[in-house]
């Protein structure tokens, strides 16, 4: 008995810190709708930080000290970041600050590593917290007790924060309705700001205090982001309660869960997540969100079919880019097929989330269907490659038959988070399903037949499967169904009272996206000779995302012109620099502030000015940035 | 116009909230080519009812009939289907997309075209979305960003999407909430005009007495969730528990710009 | 949106660059690739070792009197990365073989791309038995011992303890997996008495140590196998030591006697666990003197064993293409087969049945000395004496 109730307050320790970290985010989330990628990054600045200072200054006064002062400290970067970037961009298209945020991690990742070393730190254990309390026979360590207590106490002083001061019920309103706070006079820009300042402090103060227990290393931030989001998912977006809930619920659930199935804990949070989105869509204490008004004049250009001249320019691109083996190495052309993947992947993913309003936070699970069901069809079933290629990616479409059914019955951020637990689920199967998809170590060998083994002839194959992809989807854009899925995405009331039945709308779209996906992933496991978890895996999926984000939401075209900079950068910087984090970090940010409608709709922009080239259209270009101030 | 068979029949409609009867034992019918105003005070239930009729909410107790067809328990889009065109207090546009493709969607979900993958939507029914804008004035902005209208526009291509089915019927939900007054009496009139054309039965909530009286053939009073008076204008205005609950607000004659506050 | 075609012209050209680069025919080129960005602790004193090697090897002439290049590459820790970045040292740089990898499985899916590209690969550091044996091939040779050699070196010391009852800590993931796996059938063969009465795996970097240290403890164990590293050892430690896991228990544990895993824990370090690692402070060889000296020379900074794998990986590279006097593939391998070669750690060879190097690990016990972590008692145990007789290894490895 006494070890499961050891157990028990173990798990209450570690809730703690999870806590700390998700409810700064949940804040954040709660008033800007900023889902902060840079969340995880605050919080392993903090731990860095506050060793350095911990070791720096030593003593009981040195190591609370130090561990407040590193919050302090990160909280004031966080308020230099929100001012510098955030506020250029509040009210650029939705998600687009997750691309700024994910830039900044990207950079702070390489940062720590110059800053502070390759090594793994271990700091100081807190005076007066060093030893074990026994518990009839069972040890419980003092910080965890410590950990125990603070984790309520944080939670009474945010409570009494957001009920009785003036600034916690701008918060509280500001959550419920932005607009109306805007209405009602009160200076949103210092609002925002302090509501960030708040959100990192906690994140930092997280890190802080992990120090007793971790080491302070440069993927710290990976390794909690991703729990952070599901927390505040399973406890409703903007609940600091049920941000403390689902902390000690998901710990719980590790500390308990490893004792029966020691290695389901990879999954565990996951399939909570899932469970808990399908019962109850907007978390445990969260509240249904009132349909998000959009501002009118959101998109200036409404989307129209190429004229032919656009279409003549756009085969003779692709007629250039097919022309590419004639003058190129084999290197470049394997890379150029690697980019004509991504194209497909991208647009895939746009069609949803452009198109669908539907941004999927898991989109390479259908990615890495194709491929694996490639590799499966490949190795076990030794089907030829051109029966491969067109039955691997009906695993794909599979699989975004029977998770989209789910997702599509949410949207906005819970759709997102819907679409990662998915993803997860798929990608720890994939890892853990040791006989059948090799782990980790995945499925060699599924090289691509004689015909199209040349790297050119393989490059052709790429770049024309690339080139249909794009154009069919693009035919789909502008059918019927593609009217009907925009007007899903525009107003799920108005679709309802013309007669169309927007999830099911909703739920094709998310099975062509997902198919579509999976021809990729088809593709790159031709391409790679092997499959590996990696394939479904988060980072994936980010890049997914990143490449629509900066091509550009809005537009019909940007996955494509996303996928093509964003991978050819991305490749090149690898190739030539170690820094390459911080650079592509740093080239995201730069774009999402001079380009915060994507490259492509800056492009569009430009050309609208040009066109109109009177008075009223200059001030075009400045509008969203000064509307953001 | 008695001759007209009875379109809409509703029966003892009832919906509670907690404990608090929003609609109580509501019954009214309605004929084709009636023009049906329903009014009363904030808090009446006149949007509780109206969207017991679109599907939008689902009564307690009572039944909606269309043409004797069954519509309670139905999903909006199943009773759009039937021949129920509806417009919102609040407009519900698609916003991205251009006033004509607005129109076209509706006409392409009518078409049942709905899953059609390869087809040019641009050129789906293109001429009887331009008829449709013609018909309430909005020609000369089918290419416009609907994102960028004006409010009073937005209530016309609402219109125009409602009638985009050939309804039978069209719930419009404060109709010209928000228009300038000169705007208000055009709507209505066109309304009435394609209603009176096309046989097409209307039922509407409104706050501005000056448009009820001028266009409803008959108006039905709800206050506190029940029906407390039905007839012609002229009845509805002779009725003294009418005017108890009006000129005890003082808004029977000036009513106007209480839009937005209806229950 | 005509924009947009310039955009993709302006891609392609930016690919251009890449092709920009010829290889110069004097230089012998070899490619080099790691997980630099993602495991930092491992490939800095990695890099720093192999770039010594290519100095010692260019100011002792070169090769066979031509000049040695590593052109290096970050994989990020991703399979596919890795094979990008192979792609390009063939193709693009015309590098003679290639080199390095850490994790298991970018080592395999390097040597699946030099299988199906017929290139060489020397595979430094991935552990997993399946890269020499049953994913093994022909271009494919590997320098560090495996897991079932540090397992069968490990299980030496292990199964002379009297303890009974064992648990198993291990990442949730190939390399965790199998070395348990190989830990337990060397142990139950030595010691049929054996019990194992836990195993926790928890997922790789994201441990929850205080819940795995309970949930062993609870079963009472009287030995622990460990397979975690890097910041989840850290945890788990500290943890273990504050609840008293490890009091009155003996631990066995892979890799953590390496000053990567071992320095960290400082102060904390726990005593008298049986480990694999590399105490550099107490290697009294002559070969070890000459590379101590020279990498504390160059570096201001005492080596890791990631120092030694650059290092050797290196090394071992030049002495074959020496011995083949050639770049060709098939007279690398030719050479490679059977090579023998110094090492810091003495003579070492490939052998030509699996292409496994015979390169050994120290095994020993840890202890503190002034607040650090440091390996006791520590003996060499060379490589060729911990693998399986050649009929099992015929048995494991596929024909060529």
């Amino acid at each position: 008995m006494a070890f499961y109730v050891v157990q028990f307050l173990t798990g209450l320790a570690s809730a703690a810190s999870l806590f700390l970290v998700a409810s700064g985010l949940s804040i954040i989330f709660g008033v800007t709708r900023i889902v902060n990628f840079a969340h995880g990054a605050f919080y392993m600045i903090g731990a860095y930080i506050a060793f350095t200072l911990t070791e720096r200054f030593s003593g009981a006064f040195g190591f609370w000290g130090g561990v407040l002062a590193a919050a302090l400290a990160v909280a004031l970067i966080g308020v230099l970041v929100e001012m510098v970037l955030l506020r250029r961009i509040y009210h650029a298209p939705e998600l687009f600050q997750l691309l700024g945020t994910f830039g900044l991690t990207l950079m702070v990742e390489d940062l720590v590593v110059l800053i502070w070393g390759p090594d793994d730190l271990v700091g100081r254990r807190a005076p007066g917290f060093k030893g074990a309390v026994d518990f009839f026979g069972q040890n419980i360590p003092s910080y965890d007790l410590f950990l125990i207590v603070l984790g309520p106490v944080v939670l009474g002083v945010l409570w009494l924060l957001f009920q009785r001061t003036r600034w916690g019920v701008l918060v509280r309103a500001a959550t419920q309705d932005r607009d109306m706070v805007a209405a009602l006079g009160v200076n949103q820009k210092w609002l925002f700001t302090s509501v960030f300042a708040v959100g990192v402090f906690l994140a930092a103060l997280g890190g802080a205090l992990q120090i007793p227990r971790d080491a302070v290393h440069h993927a710290m931030d990976l390794r909690i982001i991703v729990e952070v989001f599901v927390v505040v998912v399973i406890g409703g977006l903007g609940s600091i309660v049920g941000a403390f809930v689902a902390a000690v619920l998901v710990s719980e659930l590790n500390a308990f869960g490893i004792l029966i199935f020691p290695k389901i804990s990879i999954i565990l949070v996951f399939l909570v997540m899932a469970a808990v989105l399908i019962v109850r869509p907007w978390g445990l204490f969260g509240k249904p969100e009132a349909a998000a008004r959009k501002t009118p004049g959101l998109t200036v250009n409404p989307w129209r079919p190429l004229t032919q001249n656009e279409r003549l320019g756009s085969l003779a691109a692709l007629l250039v880019a097919a022309m590419l083996p004639l003058f190129a190495g084999n290197y470049a052309l394997t890379v150029g097929s690697e980019i004509a993947i991504f194209v497909i992947f991208a647009v895939s993913l746009h069609f949803l989330m452009s198109v669908g309003g539907l941004a999927s936070f898991g989109h390479a699970a259908y990615f890495g269907l194709g491929a694996y069901g490639v590799a499966f069809l490949a190795k076990m079933a030794g089907l030829p490659m051109i029966v491969c290629l067109l039955l691997g990616p009906l695993l794909g479409c599979m699989g975004a038959a029977v998770f989209g059914f789910f997702a599509v019955q949410l949207s906005g951020v819970y759709f997102a988070m819907l679409t990662l637990a998915f993803a997860q689920i798929v990608w720890s199967i994939a890892f853990q399903w040791v006989s059948v998809t090799g782990g980790d170590n995945g499925i060699l060998g599924v090289w691509p037949a004689s015909w199209a083994a040349s790297v050119s002839h393989f490059y052709w194959l790429a770049l024309g499967i690339a080139a249909l992809v794009t154009i069919a989807l693009r035919i789909a854009v502008f059918s019927p169904f593609g009217y009907a899925l925009r007007a899903t995405r525009d107003s799920v009331l108005r679709s309802e009272a013309v007669g169309i039945n927007a999830k099911r709308i909703q739920w094709t779209a998310f099975v062509i996206s997902g198919t579509t996906a999976g021809i990729g992933g088809a593709l790159f496991a031709y391409l790679k000779g092997s499959v590996f978890p990696d394939n479904l895996g988060i980072s994936l999926s980010v890049d997914a995302l990143v490449m629509v984000l900066l091509g550009g939401v809005e537009t019909v075209s940007g996955g494509v012109i996303g996928a093509i900079v964003y991978k050819a950068l991305n490749i090149w910087l690898v190739s030539q620099t170690d820094l390459s984090k911080l650079v592509l970090g740093g080239f995201i940010v730069l774009i999402v502030v001079v380009f915060p409608k994507g490259i492509v709709g800056m492009l569009e922009l430009l050309a609208q000015r040009r066109r109109r080239s009177s008075p009223p259209g200059s001030s075009l270009l400045a509008k969203p940035i000064e509307s953001a101030e | 116009m008695s001759v007209a068979p009875t379109l809409l029949a509703v029966e003892g409609l009832t919906k509670s909230y907690g404990g608090i009867h929003a609609v109580r034992g509501v019954s009214f019918s309605l004929r084709s080519g009636e023009i049906l105003a329903l009014i009363g005070p904030n808090g009446a239930g006149k949007s509780t009812c109206f969207d017991m009729l679109n599907g939008q909410n689902q009564p307690d107790s009572g039944r909606v009939r269309l043409l004797g067809e069954e519509t309670t328990g139905k999903k909006p889009r199943d009773i759009w289907r039937m021949g129920v065109g509806r417009t919102f207090q609040i407009t519900a546009t698609f916003a991205t997309m251009t006033v004509r493709e607005n129109v076209q969607v509706a006409l392409i979900s009518h078409g049942k075209q709905l899953y059609n993958l390869w087809g040019s939507a641009p050129n789906v029914d293109r001429t009887e979305a331009g008829r449709l804008l013609e018909l309430v004035g909005m020609g000369g902005y089918a290419d416009r960003p609907c994102g960028e209208l004006a409010y009073g526009d937005l209530k016309r291509l609402e219109l125009a999407v409602a009638l985009a089915n050939d309804p039978k019927l069209l719930l419009m939900d404060e109709p010209t909430a928000g228009m300038a007054p000169r705007e208000r009496v055009e709507l209505m009139r066109l309304t009435a005009q394609i209603a009176k054309e096309k046989s097409i039965g209307v039922l509407f909530t409104e706050h501005d007495m000056d448009v009820v009286f001028e266009h409803a053939d008959r108006i039905i009073v709800l206050n506190r969730g029940t029906l407390i008076a039905e007839g012609s204008p002229a009845e509805v205005r002779g009725n003294p528990q009418v005017q108890a609950i009006y000129l005890g607000e003082g808004l029977l004659y000036e009513g106007g710009h209480r839009e937005g506050a209806s229950a | 949106m005509r924009a947009r075609n310039y955009f993709v012209g302006a891609a392609f050209a930016l690919l251009a660059v890449g092709i920009g680069h010829s290889a110069v025919a004097e230089d012998i080129k070899i490619g080099e690739i790691n997980s630099y960005s993602l495991l930092p602790s491992f490939t800095e004193p990695y890099r720093k070792g192999w770039q010594l090697a290519v100095e010692e090897i260019n100011a002792a002439g070169g090769i066979n009197g031509k000049k040695l290049v590593v052109i290096s590459k970050d994989d990020g820790g991703k399979p596919a990365d890795a094979q990008t970045a192979a792609n390009e040292l063939v193709s693009s740089e015309g590098v003679a073989m290639l080199t390095g990898t850490f994790l298991s499985n970018i080592g395999l899916a390097v040597s699946d791309f030099a299988n199906q590209k017929k290139v060489f690969f020397l595979a430094a550091e991935p552990l997993t038995d399946a890269i020499t044996w049953s994913k093994g091939n022909k271009y494919t040779f590997r320098l560090r011992p495996s897991n079932y050699m540090q397992a069968a070196m490990l299980v030496e010391a292990a199964s002379k303890l009297p303890a009974k009852r064992w648990a198993t800590i291990a990442p949730n993931y190939e390399y965790g997996q199998s070395a348990v796996a190989v830990f337990k059938k060397l142990m139950s063969e030595k010691r049929p008495d054996i019990q194992w009465v836990d195993e926790q795996w928890p997922p790789q970097g994201k441990i929850d140590a205080g819940p795995v240290v309970q949930a062993v403890a609870q079963a009472n164990p009287e030995a622990i196998l460990n397979v975690t590293f890097g910041p989840d050892l850290v945890k788990l430690v500290r943890e273990g030591n504050t609840r008293g896991l490890f009091r009155g228990r003996e631990v066995v544990s892979f890799l953590t006697g390496e000053p990567e895993y071992l320095d960290p824990l400082k102060d904390e370090t726990p005593e008298g666990w049986i480990v694999t690692g590399y105490p550099w402070y107490s290697i009294k060889t002559p070969e070890h003197d000459a590379f101590l000296k020279a990498y504390q020379g160059k570096y201001n900074d005492y080596p890791r064993l990631g120092s030694i794998v650059g290092y050797q990986t290196i090394k071992a590279a030049a002495a074959i293409i020496a011995k083949a006097g050639s770049t060709d593939t098939d007279k690398m391998i030719a050479a490679a087969e059977g090579i023998s070669m110094p090492s810091p750690f003495g003579e070492i060879t490939f052998r030509k049945i699996d292409h496994q190097s015979t390169l050994g690990a120290f095994v020993g016990k840890t202890a503190q000395k002034d607040g650090k972590g440091v390996m006791v008692d520590a003996s060499y145990k060379k490589g060729a004496d911990y693998l399986p007789s050649d009929a099992e290894v015929e048995k494991l490895r596929p024909k060529d």
